[in-house]
């Protein structure tokens, strides 16, 4: 508040000029930087380093490609969606199948044959996952709009029911989910070994990244979704129907859960019944160290999230989970409303 | 004296008093009217989930606040005796330190837990009791030598539980330590009850209702909503835990799927949610409706599937391994068309003429 103080005053003494840019804060960014350069010591070989790092961020895209429809849905609409795990889940278990589908065209082919089986899955769980988010919005969420009690709840049932109908279809056992024959083991970069599907996740997660900022930053689309986060009365009143916008948030959401989910299943090469929930959890952590609500802030929560889940899983496995939950306490402390809070709310 | 004994928090419903005796009775005559292991074993069941359901209640209905770390405090009472009596040995004293060792960790992190989350949003609770929860589970089944695991710890109870011990008949019923055994947690089970009906109607459980209700109010009337809603999980945590023990007496035995499983507090959820929330009696009648269910249903569904063997899909979704998906749906029609549970329900036929 006090920071907004000078500034305001000094824009009404000149009448007309635009509103003062927000200063952009890099202290967050920084920070992530910070945690993989005071790991480098920690770890030793630098080789190892690299590899830790790599899986690192490779984890932090994926989380946040999951992550990023949850915290739009919760900054547009207050509705703290539980049920999130369910697309990831699909979206895992989609891939599952269309690779089974693939397999035998995709055998003898080349790199861009499998590349095209991999995209083929990702295509496919968007696509399964949104159709399904459209489902969950109008079956589960809407009759409980604005009651974040029974949100909680319903929410949490739908996801139940919808894991067990994936168990009905796909049967409970766990699925291997092996990359494809030219997609598999590792690259040498110098001493250093790169898993080549981490290095497709980055790539996609890249991809999807460009494409959020580029909506929410360039297009009609997602300026009204920016306000409607700011302020969600204000945008109604002059006009739009921000429930409408908020179903395709929640669509377009959904399916970033399927492709988030199909390739983390990618990525750990097996698909079980527990995905959804396991992911879950990081989701929830990386969005209240972002900020709810923020773009940005689930970036470089899920960057730091991934990070630290790989150096500590190398250092000692056992306190992993933990770590991420420490994470979480120390960026509360600091910050209690998250990395980027959220103007208004 | 009974109304004291309920604090003054009458039933107000005629069906509604007659089932809670009903329930009462029946759980203390088990082993006489219904013989036979299966039957006590299900009878030590409902009161073990009854105390675990009406503490939850004590957050979910009373204080309006969700959290999923309850099975984790549940865990812990009940590895705090399974680990006390498996290093220390079947004694009253290592049973007593299991005990103060469970309800200190359960103290501890709920307090953190509840002023970490609770200071910021009431809504970050949710999300992280989960996370913490979760982490705890994956810990508890990997520090393997001391938790026992994936396979838990069997151990003994001191020698007056054990079965072994006679102590005579009685109507025609051998009297042995299980039956004592049952006994204590019942009576233990009912003191807890009557404590948590007492908690919820003190002038703190008022202020509880009234934060559930609009929390700015609460605030502004000058109760620290924090300070309260922290209290509420905390006192919920310690029962929660008082209840894992019990079950680990009975059990004799705790691993991470009896008591820490994501599927116990779905149990608590619907149980909850099905008998009434912000009603403590609902937590009896819920609990009683579903560990029947649970128990005696899915030999029912075992029969559907056997019947529908050849049908592809729908032999998938009545097998009893989709029990899941039965309760999943029963919880979401729940929520939506019977949020005040089967309690509120009686109550309001018990008050006359429905108001529109």
């Amino acid at each position: 508040m006090t920071s907004i103080a000078p500034a305001a005053a000094a824009s009404s003494t000149v009448v007309g000029e635009a509103i003062p840019r927000a200063r952009f804060d890099v202290v967050p960014l920084l920070l992530v930087v910070v945690i993989a350069l005071a790991a480098l010591p920690v770890v030793g070989s630098p080789s190892t380093w690299v590899t830790l790092t790599v899986a690192g961020l490779a984890m932090g895209m994926i989380v946040f490609i999951a992550a990023s429809g949850l915290t739009l849905v919760f900054g547009l609409m207050d509705v703290l969606n539980f049920g999130h795990s369910l697309f990831i889940a699909l979206g895992a278990y989609l891939a599952t199948s269309v690779f089974a589908a693939l397999a035998g065209p995709a055998a003898s082919s080349s790199r861009a044959g499998d590349l095209a089986v991999v995209g083929a899955a990702m295509l496919a769980a968007m696509l399964l996952a949104g159709t399904m988010g459209l489902v969950f919005e109008r079956l589960i969420v809407r009759p409980v709009y604005g009651q974040h009690l029974k949100q909680i709840l319903v929410t949490i049932g739908g996801a139940i029911i919808g894991e067990e109908l994936i168990k009905v279809v796909w049967g409970p056992a766990q699925i291997p989910l092996p990359a494809p024959e030219s997609l598999r083991g590792s690259l040498l970069l110098g001493e250093a070994s790169v898993e080549k599907m981490r290095l497709v996740s980055v790539v996609v997660g890249l991809v999807v990244l460009v494409g959020l900022l580029w909506t929410l930053n360039r297009t009609k689309i997602g300026l009204l979704i920016r306000a409607g986060v700011q302020d969600r009365e204000m945008v109604e009143s002059l006009g739009y129907r921000i429930r409408r916008l908020f179903v395709g948030v929640f669509a377009a959401g959904s399916a970033l859960a399927g492709l988030g989910g199909c390739l983390w299943g990618m990525n750990q090469q097996i698909v079980t019944p527990q995905i959804g929930g396991q992911v879950n959890v990081l989701l929830f952590i990386v969005i209240i160290i972002g900020g709810l609500g923020s773009t940005l802030g689930c970036l470089v929560g899920a960057l730091l999230v991934g990070l630290m889940t790989n150096y500590v899983g190398f250092l000692a496995p056992k306190l992993t989970m933990f770590s991420s939950i420490g994470l979480m306490v120390a960026v509360l402390l600091w910050r209690p409303q998250g990395l980027y809070p959220v103007v208004n709310r | 004296m009974l109304t004291r004994l309920v604090s003054h928090d009458l039933p107000k419903s005629r069906w509604l008093a007659l089932a809670l005796v009903l329930v009462v009775v029946a759980l203390a005559l088990t082993p006489f009217v219904f013989p036979g292991t299966k039957a006590l074993n299900v009878a030590a069941k409902v009161i073990v989930f009854i105390v675990l359901a009406a503490s939850f209640d004590l957050l979910l209905g009373y204080t309006g606040i969700v959290s999923f770390a309850h099975t984790m405090f549940f865990g812990i009472g009940a590895y705090g005796v399974a680990i006390a009596a498996t290093r220390i040995g079947p004694t009253w004293p290592a049973l007593a330190l299991g005990v103060a060792g469970a309800l200190a960790v359960s103290l501890v992190l709920s307090l953190v837990i509840g002023l970490f989350s609770l200071r910021v949003r009431a809504i970050f609770f949710a999300m992280i009791t989960l996370a913490v929860a979760s982490a705890f589970a994956t810990l508890a089944s990997q520090l393997s030598e001391f938790t026992g695991g994936e396979d838990g710890l069997t151990f003994k109870v001191p020698e007056a539980l054990r079965p072994a011990t006679e102590y005579g008949s009685f109507l025609g019923v051998a009297f042995d330590g299980r039956l004592l055994a049952y006994y204590a947690i019942f009576v233990v089970a009912l003191v807890l009850v009557l404590a948590l009906l007492r908690i919820v109607n003190s002038p703190f459980g008022r202020v509880l209702q009234a934060i559930r209700e609009n929390d700015f109010r609460a605030e502004a009337i000058g109760y620290r909503t924090v300070v309260y809603r922290t209290l509420a999980s905390v006192a919920s945590a310690l029962f929660a835990t008082l209840a894992g023990v019990l079950l680990a007496i009975w059990l004799r035995y705790n691993g991470p799927d009896t008591t820490l499983s994501f599927e116990i507090m779905l149990d608590v959820l619907l149980i909850v949610v099905i008998g009434g929330m912000g009603t403590i009696y609902g937590a009896v009648i819920g609990s009683v409706l579903l560990v029947l269910a649970q128990n005696y249903l899915q030999d029912l569904m075992k029969l559907a599937a056997g019947a529908v063997q050849g049908v592809p899909v729908l032999a998938q979704i009545v097998s009893p391994d989709r029990w899941l998906l039965w309760l999943g749906i029963l919880f979401v029609l729940s929520v939506y068309y019977f949020p005040a549970g089967v309690v509120g329900r009686l109550r309001s036929r018990g008050a006359g003429p429905r108001r529109v």
